[in-house]
């Protein structure tokens, strides 16, 4: 602070007036500083704090007392976990045959995904093949078309062969969505592996197979599990294509669908659906918050198709 | 170097020379050197065909065949007989672009993307500022930060529209009992607001604002995550010698930060325009394109599901397709020379 001070005074060009304009931001951001990273950290997290809040509380205190920020113990309404989650049968909503749709189409995503784009991304990054340049531009272009455009057609087909209403059929739209982003961001990876490490295990008399499960796949471990991850998150997350494919059969709808389709119903209480609001949200926040650092990379080089 | 030689894939210069001199000097190479480029050849195009069958299957052909609809007349009710080839008609394209709300939903979209995209690249900004200092915590609040763009935008939807509720939304009720509103506020199914700034009788346009904010609200952390890695690649060393020359802080973020910042922001604002373009599930589940938030995409999905007119949807969405890459383009055009140069 003091070398700051001396230097400015020393300057020529930076006169008293220069001084107090220093001083004068540098206080006032000392001030706004915290008072921004509150207001950020309020605004990102009230609406899911709000979310649990309102899962905790019955319909009728919700309505006498709007405006109720915290619940006392007394309060405390776990029905509305049941009730989301008892089958229909049990004049429930069945949240748990969603959640196991959502799992299951969300882990074969990963699966599938990831056994195609690590070889795919290999080859991209590390071998001279004919198209090469046009195959990368063809699956960049996917990562950015409209996928309402995607849509139609996808409609019309399963219409016609009657896959509407079956996972399968999610299942590989998603992986055709998901697979051009993979491919992008292992490919990344794999290039900021030395070659020479490769060569090595070449000059040993391994085949480019072995080389590849051997060294460059280990190697890119950390890459893959964060892509993994979040391509699990885009599966669990995605909204448009379940809501066409899968409308019509509800043992096959997944979380998002579920709520989505039940929030506009004036039988179920609010209360109830924020409980199933938490329960589509909490494994998602649970692996962020599990696994931050090595997603955050993730989502920089991917992002929000899907 | 040689992971740069090898490593970028569309990185356009690459490719080229590792395909080409080959082919160019293939008498004086050896017999043993093309033996192994047809291997490569092989092994490359072998390990990518899952990928590409995948993508071709599920993403290519029906992206032909959407084109190929939009030029026929398809509706739900006669979709068993239609394939690629039909009678072909320009009927639908001149029913979306004459038909009433087309250009208005262009209009909105346009709105709702720039508007969007200002915001959450700003907010972003702002918080990747705010938080460049390590301070205690810091981990935590940055990974707090993100949640709106993790979470599944159906339960964030579903919030926001409880919390907006006219009826026993926190929002309203903190509007009327503590900052005195008369009425309670009908955010996503009111089209305009009036609202009295200085004397003025303005009508602010509720719904859209509010799908704006929400939708600065969920993608902020992208811009926050892009510009703080960005930042964290400043060197140090060019601050400090600003502060120690006695630039302010304002001046230091003008002359030295935002420049270096520049390029990364000019590809935040293509990526978010993109995206929000094309943004179909947050203005669906927050307003269903009522109350003057009709975008482009919903308009198809209406078209698609409820009136069954496919090859209007189609039509629509070729469209909207066109416009964006028409838009990018020239964006591109214009700034790309400058982007390169920052």
């Amino acid at each position: 602070m003091s070398a700051q001070t001396t230097t400015v005074r020393s300057t020529t060009r930076a006169p008293r007036r220069g001084m107090t304009r220093d001083s004068f931001e540098n206080g006032l951001f000392r001030i706004l500083r915290p008072i921004v990273i509150v207001l950020l950290l309020l605004v990102a997290v009230v609406p899911f704090y709000y979310m649990v809040l309102l899962s905790f509380r019955s319909l009728d205190s919700l309505v006498q007392n709007p405006g109720a920020l915290w619940i006392t113990i007394q309060e405390l309404d776990f029905s509305t976990y049941l009730k989301v989650l008892a089958p229909v049968d049990a004049g429930g909503q069945g949240f748990i045959v969603f959640m196991r749709n959502s799992l299951l189409v969300a882990l074969a995503t990963v699966v599938l995904t990831l056994a195609v784009s690590i070889p795919g991304s290999y080859a991209v990054s590390r071998l001279a093949f004919f198209g090469r340049r046009q195959v990368s531009a063809l699956f960049l272009a996917v990562y950015f078309f409209p996928a309402i455009l995607l849509a139609v057609p996808l409609f019309v087909f399963f219409t016609q062969i009657g896959l509407r209403g079956s996972l399968v059929g999610l299942l590989l739209v998603y992986v055709s969505q998901v697979a051009a982003v993979s491919i992008y961001t292992l490919r990344n990876y794999f290039a900021t592996i030395p070659v020479s490490l490769e060569e090595a295990a070449a000059l040993d008399g391994a085949s480019r197979f072995q080389i590849m499960r051997k060294v460059s796949i280990p190697l890119a471990m950390p890459a893959i599990v964060s892509n993994g991850l979040f391509i699990f998150m885009i599966a669990w997350n995605e909204f448009l294509f379940a809501l066409l494919f899968l409308i019509e059969k509800r043992d096959s709808w997944t979380v998002s669908l579920g709520l989505s389709q039940l929030s506009g119903s004036i039988e179920v209480p609010t209360t109830v659906l924020m409980a199933g609001s938490v329960i589509l949200t909490l494994p998602i926040i649970l692996l962020f918050f599990a696994s931050e650092r090595l997603l955050v990379g993730g989502l920089t080089a991917g992002a929000e198709k899907g | 170097m040689t992971t740069l030689e090898n490593g970028s894939g569309t990185g356009a210069a690459s490719p080229g020379p590792g395909t080409t001199p080959p082919k160019a000097s293939r008498p004086a190479k050896p017999r043993r050197r093309s033996r192994h480029n047809r291997e490569e050849n092989r092994a490359g195009l072998f390990l990518i065909s899952p990928t590409f069958i995948i993508i071709l299957v599920a993403v290519v052909l029906p992206i032909i065949w959407a084109i190929s609809l939009a030029f026929q007349d398809v509706r739900l009710i006669n979709i068993r007989g239609t394939g690629i080839i039909g009678e072909y008609t320009l009927d639908n394209f001149v029913d979306v672009l004459t038909s009433p709300g087309f250009f208005s939903a262009l209009w909105t979209t346009i709105v709702y993307s720039v508007c969007g995209t200002a915001l959450a690249i700003g907010v972003g900004l702002i918080a990747a500022l705010a938080l460049r200092k390590p301070f205690r915590g810091r981990g935590l609040v940055r990974a707090s930060l993100l949640l709106p763009y993790v979470a599944p935008v159906v339960a964030a939807t579903f919030v926001w529209s409880t919390m907006l509720n006219p009826q026993f939304g926190i929002v309203n009720w903190f509007g009327q009992n503590v900052l005195g509103w008369e009425d309670p506020v009908a955010f996503l199914s009111d089209r305009a607001l009036p609202v009295n700034i200085f004397g003025w009788e303005v009508d602010l346009p509720i719904a859209l604002i509010t799908v704006i904010l929400f939708e600065g609200w969920r993608s902020f952390p992208f811009a926050f995550l892009f510009l703080t890695a960005r930042l964290e690649a400043v060197p140090g060393v060019l601050d400090e010698a600003a502060r120690v020359d006695g630039a302010t802080p304002t001046q230091r973020f003008r002359h030295i930060l935002l420049p270096q910042l520049l390029p990364t922001i000019a590809v935040l604002c293509v990526l978010r325009f993109i995206w929000t373009f094309n943004n179909f599930d947050d203005i669906y589940l927050l307003t269903g394109g009522g109350a003057g938030t009709e975008v482009v995409s919903v308009r198809v999905f209406d078209l698609l599901t409820a009136r069954g007119d496919i090859g209007a949807a189609a039509a629509q969405a070729l469209v909207l397709a066109a416009i964006l890459a028409v838009l990018v383009g020239i964006y591109l055009k214009f700034f790309g020379k400058q982007e390169e140069q920052a």
